[in-house]
């Protein structure tokens, strides 16, 4: 895969190049953030012609081996105003790297105000104009592609929010069953998107031939064993196929780190009736799938498919972070108010977490009451009319905070905070406060090892040893993040070396290398190294990586606060 | 005040009727160790991998005091 293909909106044309030569190598995230970093100035106003949005695949996608076919999407982020990667399931990126494209470029603007289709398929890459798409969710986008261009193509798109500009905003991207349940949903990535008037992409690979491996014998050798890794830990092999990331819900709750009522406790009362039993439970009653994979090769299943009390098809792809969001944050306990939440932000194109966020500081302004899921449901709505209030909830957190002169705003570098408090779990605050993508909780998973208790566990409550496992895991998940690998592997990997060895294994078959996992470190580095200098030349200093001042008030049950001093926070990745 | 005990996920299949909004009460004298509780519950031990009391993580040896909020997990995980 030596092939970069640009799409140049101000032209509507496309050009082939073979990749720079400090791009080879690369994949994932690791690409997305060299390109941007090379190609975008870091001054440039995110929804200008000088911004970018790329798309790349892993290292491993497109290879016979599980879990390897997510797609990274970059860009400087409207939402954060610093670089963001943003990751993944569906369809496309597996396609883009049978097609042996190893990133799509989306560069320029359109100078009038229509929007195109593309669709890239071996014969080549078409610009369409998508006017009979324009308005439409992403449900009938999709479901109209599909129409036109067939079962199972990959799709990626954005809704009325990204159209809108909103900062807000998702990209969606087909599931295997053609619904938008999967998003790169963090950072506004929506809002670029629909800055360069793209409104979907189309990615038909029949006829491709399969990814090419160096050494077919070794690399089928060593994916027989991941898959083995994978299934046997007990929490990618039992665990998430049984409940979904959903089962987070009363663990973390227990723990009293479920922020509750926009971050003023740390467990719900009601957590019970938003938790992944819950959900299995009304699931199994009414029709649905409690398991379900989000791209062809996932042995881990961790989705689902969520019906209504009727038994209709409700929303899928129904995350810990969206039932806590719009849930526990917002202390709305009625489950299938959070799904018809979920369901609209997935037609829309928004961002669940940063929406759970943003009704946490409506209501804590008096706009809708607390609790109030129907309040909520109506609030929601507005984004795809021409009501005002739509502008100012799609808009994010931050944004309306400073419209209604709240201060209490969950955010970090202007992203909202996701579903663990920092100060009873210190380790993610330290990645919150950290990480070069902003408030944000799949960088640094400290959970992983300070809540489920893999690799030997840790102490969520004291900042020991806390700066360490944030800094090692931003480092390794940056390189994960890299491989097309979903982030869920990662628990085997904390808790089997052999893991960790295996992946290498697979990279060195399929490229001809001779790696050690060194070399997994190098590159994760390499990533944040890539990213932070982007970030420096953007105006960012460490100014912007503190938590919220509300942080240093005791949380309940365990009474903790946010303790680290600011010298203490920049350790983290000092040298970066 | 006795313990308080909150079965979760799969664990609960093990207690018939298992309310879990109200968790168990039990009673259980000071020096309690959790694996006795667990083998009193009827749970296989080798499916309780992860212990909370009063909300921390804890080993099986762990002492209970007989007071206490104890909840109770079989291997999960998440995002």
């Amino acid at each position: 895969m030596n092939r970069i293909l640009r799409l140049n909106m101000t032209t509507r044309t496309a050009a082939w190049e073979e990749t720079p030569l400090t791009c080879r190598g690369l994949g994932g995230r690791a690409l997305t953030s060299r390109l941007i970093r090379e190609e975008v100035p870091p001054t440039c106003h995110p929804l200008g012609p000088a911004n970018k949005l790329v798309l790349a695949p892993g290292l491993l996608t497109g290879a016979p081996a599980a879990n390897t076919g997510r797609i990274s999407v970059g860009g400087k982020s409207p939402l954060t105003g610093g670089i963001k990667e943003s990751n993944s399931g569906g369809l496309v990126s597996i396609k883009l790297a049978r097609l042996g494209i190893q990133a799509v470029v989306v560069e320029g603007h359109p100078q009038d105000d229509k929007f195109s289709l593309v669709r890239i398929s071996q014969d080549g890459v078409e610009f369409l104009p998508a006017d009979d798409l324009v308005g439409l969710g992403n449900y009938d986008t999709m479901a109209r592609l599909w129409k036109r261009y067939g079962q199972g193509v990959g799709v990626m798109s954005i809704g009325q929010a990204g159209e809108k500009r909103l900062t807000g905003a998702s990209i969606h991207f087909a599931d295997p069953n053609g619904r938008p349940g999967r998003a790169a949903g963090r950072g506004g990535l929506g809002a670029l998107m629909g800055a360069k008037k793209l409104k979907a992409l189309v990615v038909d690979d029949k006829g491709a031939g399969g990814v090419s491996l160096a050494d077919p014998e070794k690399f089928k050798e060593a994916s027989r064993r991941w898959a083995k890794y994978l299934l046997d830990h007990p929490v990618s092999g039992q665990a998430l196929p049984a409940y979904g990331t959903a089962v987070l819900i009363n663990i973390v709750n227990e723990a009293g780190a479920l922020p509750t009522k926009n971050f003023r406790e740390g467990r719900f009362e009601f957590a019970e009736d938003i938790s992944g039993e819950r959900m299995a439970e009304l699931i199994k009653a009414r029709g649905g799938k409690t398991k379900e994979g989000c791209h062809p090769g996932c042995v881990i299943q961790c989705s689902q498919t969520y019906h209504d009390a009727e038994g209709k098809y409700l929303t899928s792809g129904f995350e810990y972070e969206t039932i806590w969001a719009l849930g526990a944050n917002t202390l709305i306990r009625r489950l299938d108010d959070i799904a018809i939440i979920d369901r609209l932000c997935d037609d829309f194109g928004l961002d669940t977490i940063e929406m759970g966020c943003t009704l946490g500081v409506l209501m804590e302004s008096g706009v809708i009451p607390w609790g109030d899921g129907p309040a909520a449901i109506d609030m929601v709505k507005k984004v795809a009319t021409n009501d005002p209030w739509g502008l100012i909830i799609g808009n994010g957190s931050v944004f309306t905070g400073r419209a209604l002169g709240v201060d209490r705003v969950p955010a970090v570098k202007s992203q909202g905070l996701p579903a663990y408090d920092p100060r009873a779990e210190k380790g993610m605050g330290l990645s919150y406060a950290t990480s070069p993508m902003g408030g944000d909780h799949t960088s640094g998973y400290t959970v992983a090892i300070n809540i489920v208790g893999c690799a030997g566990g840790g102490d969520p409550l004291k900042k020991q040893g806390n700066i360490e496992r944030s800094r090692n895991l931003q480092i390794a998940t940056a390189a994960i993040d890299s491989t097309g690998l979903c982030l869920f592997t990662a628990f085997a990997i904390l808790d089997n070396p052999e893991a960790l060895q295996c992946v290498v294994d697979m990279i060195n078959a399929r490229f001809g290398l001779d790696l050690g996992t060194e070399a997994v470190t190098a590159l994760g580095e390499a990533v944040l190294r890539d990213e932070r200098s982007f970030n420096r030349d953007a105006g960012f200093t460490r100014a912007q990586d503190r938590l919220p001042e509300f942080f240093k008030e005791k949380l309940k049950p365990h009474d903790v606060t946010w303790d680290f001093t600011d010298e203490e926070v920049d350790k983290v990745l000092e040298g970066f | 005040m006795p313990l308080q005990v909150f079965l979760n996920a799969s664990l609960r299949r093990y207690v018939p009727g298992y309310d879990p909004y109200r968790g168990l009460t039990l009673e259980a004298p000071p020096g309690t160790a959790v694996s006795r509780l667990i083998s009193q519950l009827g749970l296989p031990p080798e499916e309780v991998t992860l212990i909370m009391v009063n909300g921390i993580r804890r080993p099986p040896e762990y002492l209970l005091q007989g007071e206490e909020r104890v909840g109770l997990f079989p291997p999960i995980g998440g995002g």
